[in-house]
């Protein structure tokens, strides 16, 4: 489980400060899929870095569950997966810096790989896999790590639509079949609909919980039934809606604040 | 078949003509400094027998060898000290830079002085022009370790020790191997240098005694040997690098296609 509590983040450099995250709290419970969506440049990115301990807030806190137990999934799948390492390795290299036992590590890199769909490709290097295959290998990371909470920074936002609904698919079975907590980070609004349980809506930089919504969508999702259902356009038009309003809140600092913020990475 | 046949035509083709000319054109020379090929060659089975192998070109060998090591080790930790901390980098960058523009062979009579003419000045003078390809390349490899790469590793608790053998050292091999050929050339080169100053055994010393007492045929033989051994020894890196980078090339190959 994860609790962010007063989260507050400004960069400065020089004499400019840039307060990229005003004043964020939100708690994803156990087990809980979390959707987080905001315009772009509002500090999604430093957000989760600050979670990730990646990043020192300036103030407020984070509280994960058991600190050891947290992984990410970057957008960026071909400069997360270790190039001189197979697949297997990849997935390996956290266990054992975790210190697991050797035949429970095997055990768990067997069952990740199997769950995202990768048998077989254990002794291929990631740059042998095509892109959607390489977030699957990030993905079975993640998962084998056994985490308390698993970050996604907008996992998907760099394959193809076809791999894309694929990949949405993954994250909700493995969701469901393994019932790990999920803080999903994105900048489409249809993709956080169709994926979390709550969404968060983050406002424009300086960056507050805007909004909050619960999708109550039923639990089996697909991507023909669901994208058709009226209550899922419903929950859509809502979302876009707090979205467009934040936008139009913008001051002028949001834009400085979010180059800020990816210049930082 | 056929096609293994050309490969090997167009790799032995080009020696092979350049060693026939050779032949062919100082067959007739009465030139004293450059006596038929055909001397050369029967001087060179006289000359490097077993016994001269192992009186010079051994402890030349040994001191090239440890040298190398010795500047790699150095260089590779150094640079991966100062290429991982912003501050030391901007400290040291420009003294590297001097360093590095120094020609190593005028440091030759310098390093005598206080090194004496053993083993031990050999060996520094070849650490002293080694070094610098390993360490610049190190720290250029160990600055541009991917950010994404490197917040994935510290996301997932590997530090310290662990960030340096599963994530900097891996990362920036390609560049530090790149280094590791450079000086391997400028190591061979003083290795010879550090011997003609002064030495009672090895390749460059036996080579200009050939030389002060006239033995033309024999000095053309060691040099023969020199490059051959040069040849031999970049061969070795090569295929080394071949098994120790193959996920880089691989990886250079897979973006080159997409």
């Amino acid at each position: 489980m994860l609790e962010v509590k007063g989260l507050r983040k400004v960069y400065r450099s020089g004499r400019r400060e840039v307060e990229a995250l005003r004043d964020l709290t939100f708690t994803v419970a156990e087990g809980e899929l979390v959707c987080l969506v905001g315009p772009s440049g509002c500090g999604k990115t430093t957000l989760l870095r600050c979670i990730a301990g990646l990043l020192e807030p300036t103030s407020g806190e984070v509280t994960v569950g058991d600190k050891s137990g947290l992984a990410i999934v970057f957008q960026e799948y071909g400069r997360s997966l270790f190039p001189w390492l197979t697949v297997r390795d990849n997935v390996d290299l956290p266990l054992r810096q975790k210190k697991v036992a050797r035949a429970r590590r095997r055990e768990l890199v067997a069952e990740a790989l199997t769950a995202v769909g990768l048998d077989g490709t254990e002794s291929a290097y990631p740059w042998q896999l095509s892109g959607g295959m390489q977030q699957r290998v990030a993905i079975a990371r993640a998962v084998a790590y056994e985490p308390s909470i698993l970050l996604m920074d907008e996992p998907f936002a760099a394959v193809d639509a076809q791999t894309r609904a694929d990949l949405e698919d993954l994250v909700r079975s493995l969701w469901q079949r393994l019932g790990v907590t999920i803080l999903f980070v994105t900048h489409d609004i249809d993709e956080a609909v169709y994926l979390g349980q709550r969404v968060l809506m983050l406002s424009a930089s300086p960056t507050v919980v805007q909004d909050e919504l619960a999708v109550d969508l039923p639990a089996e999702r697909d991507q023909l039934h669901t994208r058709a259902d009226p209550r899922f356009a419903a929950l859509r038009t809502r979302v876009y809606a707090q979205i467009q309003a934040a936008k139009a809140r913008t001051g002028t600092a949001s834009g400085a604040a979010g180059e800020l913020s990816s210049a930082d990475r | 078949m056929t096609g293994v046949l050309r490969r090997l035509l167009l790799i032995v083709g080009l020696p092979a003509a350049l060693i026939v000319t050779w032949y062919a054109a100082s067959a007739n020379s009465e030139n004293f400094y450059a006596p038929p090929l055909r001397q050369i060659l029967a001087a060179f089975a006289d000359t490097w027998t077993p016994e001269r192998l192992r009186a010079d070109v051994l402890p030349s060998l040994a001191r090239l060898g440890a040298g190398y090591l010795l500047a790699g080790l150095i260089g590779i930790a150094a640079g991966v000290a100062i290429g991982a901390s912003p501050r030391l980098r901007a400290a040291a960058e420009p003294v590297l830079e001097f360093f590095r523009a120094v020609p190593p062979p005028v440091l030759v009579p310098v390093i005598m002085l206080f090194a004496g003419i053993g083993n031990g000045m050999k060996v520094i003078v070849i650490v002293s022009g080694c070094v610098w390809p390993v360490l610049l390349n190190t720290v250029e490899g160990v600055r541009s370790t991917d950010s994404v790469l490197s917040d994935t590793t510290r996301a997932y608790g590997i530090t310290g020790v662990a960030r340096l053998r599963h994530l900097l050292l891996p990362a920036a091999s390609p560049r530090i191997v790149a280094g590791l050929r450079q000086a391997l050339s400028i190591a061979i080169i003083l290795m010879v240098i550090s011997e003609m100053f002064a030495a009672s055994n090895g390749l460059g010393f036996t080579i200009v005694q050939f030389q002060r007492s006239f033995a033309i045929p024999e000095m053309w033989s060691g040099i023969i040997l020199l490059g051959l051994l040069g040849f031999g020894l970049s061969e070795l890196f090569r295929l080394a690098e071949h098994f120790a980078l193959a996920w880089y090339h691989g990886l250079r190959d897979a973006q080159r296609r997409s």
